[in-house]
C-alpha cells in the first residue's frame, strides 16, 4: 500500500499531464497503459467517424431513471465527443446483467454487424467468476470474441471485474482476473485494468467503496471517471506514433 | 523399509505453523499485510506446504499405529480424523452463511448490484446448503478442508501399500497425477465448475510427504544434500521471483521472451501445475540446507509461536479461517486505513498462538488428570495432530 502512496506522490508531482481530467480519475491514469495499438481506431479517427460498441453486464449499468444517461458508456461517449472536436462519435451498448463471457460472444455476431464499430470494449469476468465457470472455458470464450471482433474489423479493449471490496469475501476473482490479463497479453489487446484502478481510488480514500450507501452519487462519479480514462485510452491510441520515448512498447 | 526416526521433527510443526499463519494473511481479502507472503514472490504458495506437511504427519501418527495395531485400527483412525475434519468444514461454513446473510441484508450499494447477485443462493437455502454438506458447494477460501478430507478419507490403503512397497506407492500417485492432466479428471463442484483443489492433483504432494516421512526423505538425503541440487533450486526460485515480478510491473513482462510466457502459462493451482510442485521441493531443499533438524534454536522461544500452532494445525487452521472472515469484517465495518490491516494480522496471529498455546496445555491437563489412558488411545505424539 506505501508504494502507491509514493506512485501518488510521483504523480501528483507530474500532475499537468493529466490536466482535463478531474483530480478524483487522473490518480489512476498512470494504471491505463495503452500497451498495444488501436489501428482500426486511429483511422477512424482519422476518418472523423468513430464508432464504438461496449459489450458487457451489470458493471456497465446503472439502475435509475438516469442510469443510462450516468453509466460509464454514455460517460465515455461523452468524453470522446468533447475532445475529439469533428468526429462523429457514436457509442452504442449490448449490457444485460448476469451474463457470462460465452453467453456475450453468442450475442456479437449482429450487434457487431448492427453497430459497425471500430472498437469494441468488453467488460466480463465478474459472473464468471460468480458462477465458478470453469476458467479454461472463460479463456476460450475470450479468445473467441476478440477473433470474431477483429473478423468484423473491430479492435478490441477488454475491461475486467470491478474492485468490490464487500464481496470480495465472496467472489473468487484472481482466476479469472489472470485469465484475462493473460489472453489480453497473448492476443495483444489493451487491457483496461478496472479492478486495479478502482482498488487504488480506495485505498487512496479518493472514493469510498466500502460504503453501505443505497444512493447514486458515489456510483456515477465512479462510472464518470471510468469513462474518461477509457476515452483517454482511445485518444492515447490515435495520437501519430511519434514520441517513441517513455512508451511501454 | 528405512528405520523411521522415532522423535518428531520440530521443523515440520514450525513450518506448518509459519504456513498457517500466511493462509490467514491471504484469506483476508485486500489485506496489505499479505504482501509479505510467498505466493508474491514465486509460484507456490503456503497451501503446498501445508498438503505435503500434513501428508508426512499424517503418515508419521497413522503409519505407526498401522505397524503397531493393524490395518483395522489405524483405517479406523484416520476415517476418524476425516470425519472431525468434516465437522469442523461444516462449523465454518454455518460461520460464512452468517457472514454472507449479514451483507445481504446490510449492503445495497448501487454500484454493485450485479456482484450482489453472488448472495442469490440464499434464495434456496435448501439446495446450497445440502450441496455444501455434500462438499459440492464450497464457498471461497473454503477449499482446502474438503481436499483434506478426501485425502484422509483415502488414506488407509495408500498408507497400507506405502508400508509394504513405498516405491509402488509413489509411482502409482505419480501415474494418478498424470493421468489426471491426461484425461482431465476432477470433481464436479456446485452451482457449475468443479474443485478448486483438484484431489487427483494434490494428492501427489501429500503422498510424496508421506512417502518422506516413512523413510524417503532418507533415500533422497544425498540428492538433497548435494551443492548441485542446491544451485539448482536456488536458480529456480531466482527465475520464478523475476516472473513475480512482472505480474506487479505489466512493464517487465516485455522483457519475458514470448516462448518462456507460452510455456509457463497458465500456472495452474487448481491442478498443482508441475512449476509449482518444483518451486515448493526448491523452497524445500533450501530449507532443509539452511535449517537442520538439530537446531537448538527450534526449541527455543523464538520459535515456539510457530511450532505450537503447526502442532495444532486443524484447530489453527479453522480459526484462521473463521478470523480472516472477521478481519475483513473489521475492514468493512471500521476501518480500511493501513493501521487496521496491520493491527488486524497481528491480533490474528496472536490469537491463533494463544488459542493454540490453550489447547496444549489442555492435552496436557487432561492427560495428567484423566487417570491412566492406554497409550495406544493417543492418535497423536508429543501434543501434535496429523
Amino acid at each position: 500500500m506505501s508504494w502507491r502512496v509514493l506512485l501518488l506522490a510521483l504523480l501528483v508531482l507530474a500532475g499537468p499531464a493529466w490536466a482535463e481530467l478531474p483530480a478524483e480519475c487522473g490518480v489512476a491514469a498512470h494504471l491505463v497503459e495503452n500497451s498495444y495499438p488501436l489501428p482500426k481506431v486511429k483511422r477512424a479517427i482519422a476518418a472523423k467517424k468513430l464508432n464504438i460498441l461496449v459489450v458487457g453486464a451489470g458493471s456497465s449499468q446503472l439502475p435509475g431513471a438516469n442510469g443510462e444517461k450516468n453509466a460509464y458508456p454514455a460517460r465515455l461517449q461523452q468524453a470522446l465527443v468533447d475532445q475529439l472536436k469533428g468526429v462523429e462519435v457514436k457509442v452504442t451498448t449490448d449490457i444485460k446483467a448476469t451474463r457470462t463471457a460465452a453467453e456475450m460472444v453468442k450475442a456479437l455476431p449482429p450487434n457487431l454487424a448492427a453497430a459497425k464499430p471500430s472498437l469494441m470494449i468488453w467488460q466480463t469476468g465478474t459472473t464468471d467468476a460468480m458462477r465458478a465457470v470453469d476458467p479454461d472455458q472463460f479463456s476460450q470464450a475470450l479468445d473467441q470474441g476478440i477473433n470474431i471482433a477483429r473478423g468484423a474489423s473491430a479492435d478490441v479493449v477488454l475491461v475486467n471485474a470491478q474492485y468490490s471490496p464487500r464481496t470480495e469475501s465472496m467472489i473468487a476473482l484472481s482466476t479469472y482476473s489472470e485469465d484475462m490479463r493473460w489472453v489480453a497479453l497473448q492476443q495483444e489487446v489493451p487491457l483496461f485494468d478496472r479492478f486495479s484502478i478502482m482498488r487504488l481510488w480506495s485505498d487512496l480514500g479518493t472514493f469510498d467503496l466500502y460504503s453501505a450507501t443505497k444512493k447514486l452519487d458515489i456510483a456515477e462519479r465512479v462510472h464518470d471517471c471510468i469513462g474518461r480514462l477509457l476515452a483517454d485510452l482511445v485518444i492515447a491510441a490515435a495520437k501519430p506514433p511519434e514520441p517513441p520515448t517513455n512508451g511501454s512498447r | 523399509m528405512a528405520p523411521v526416526s522415532m522423535e518428531r521433527d520440530l521443523r515440520l510443526d514450525l513450518f506448518r505453523g509459519i504456513a498457517l499463519w500466511l493462509i490467514f494473511l491471504d484469506h483476508i481479502p485486500s489485506n496489505a499485510v499479505s504482501w509479505i507472503t510467498i505466493r508474491n514472490y514465486g509460484f507456490s504458495d503456503a497451501t503446498e506446504i501445508f498438503v505435503f506437511i500434513s501428508g508426512y504427519t499424517a503418515a508419521f501418527v497413522y503409519g505407526r499405529a498401522m505397524r503397531q495395531h493393524g490395518f483395522v485400527v489405524a483405517s479406523a483412525r484416520v476415517l476418524k480424523r476425516a470425519w472431525q475434519v468434516y465437522i469442523a468444514h461444516v462449523f465454518l461454513l454455518a460461520i460464512y452463511l452468517a457472514e454472507i446473510a449479514y451483507v445481504a441484508s446490510s449492503f445495497d450499494n448501487p454500484l454493485y448490484t450485479e456482484e450482489m447477485g453472488v448472495l442469490d443462493f440464499l434464495k434456496n437455502p435448501d439446495v446450497t446448503i445440502f450441496q455444501a454438506l455434500l462438499l459440492k458447494f464450497k464457498p471461497v477460501n473454503m477449499d482446502v478442508l474438503p481436499l483434506y478430507i478426501l485425502l484422509l478419507a483415502w488414506f488407509p490403503p495408500m498408507l497400507w501399500l506405502l508400508l509394504r512397497a513405498p516405491s509402488t506407492a509413489l509411482i502409482s500417485s505419480a501415474v494418478l497425477y498424470v493421468l489426471m492432466w491426461f484425461f482431465e479428471w476432477n470433481l464436479p463442484a456446485w452451482p457449475s465448475g468443479t474443485w478448486v483443489f483438484n484431489p487427483f492433483a494434490w494428492q501427489l504432494l501429500f503422498v510424496f510427504g508421506a512417502w518422506c516421512a516413512l523413510g524417503g526423505a532418507q533415500n533422497l538425503s544425498r540428492w538433497i544434500n548435494s551443492r548441485f541440487v542446491l544451485g539448482l533450486a536456488i536458480a529456480y526460485l531466482v527465475f520464478a521471483f523475476c516472473i513475480a515480478m512482472t505480474w506487479y510491473f505489466p512493464r517487465l513482462a516485455v522483457y519475458v521472451p514470448k516462448f518462456v510466457g507460452e510455456a509457463i502459462y497458465p500456472i495452474d493451482k487448481t491442478n498443482l501445475d508441475v512449476l509449482r510442485i518444483l518451486h515448493f521441493l526448491s523452497l524445500a531443499v533450501i530449507t532443509v540446507a539452511l535449517v537442520p533438524s538439530d537446531w537448538p534454536a527450534l526449541k527455543s522461544r523464538i520459535f515456539w509461536p510457530a511450532i505450537v500452532c503447526g502442532q495444532h494445525s486443524l484447530e489453527t487452521f479453522c480459526l484462521g479461517v473463521f478470523l480472516s472472515f472477521a478481519g475483513h469484517f473489521m475492514f468493512t465495518e471500521v476501518s480500511n486505513r493501513l493501521f487496521m490491516h496491520v493491527a488486524v494480522s497481528v491480533a490474528g496471529i496472536a490469537i491463533m498462538v494463544a488459542i493454540a498455546a490453550m489447547l496444549s496445555w489442555y492435552k496436557q491437563a487432561e492427560r495428567q488428570g484423566g487417570g491412566p489412558r492406554p497409550p495406544a488411545a493417543r492418535p497423536g505424539l508429543a501434543g501434535g495432530d496429523a
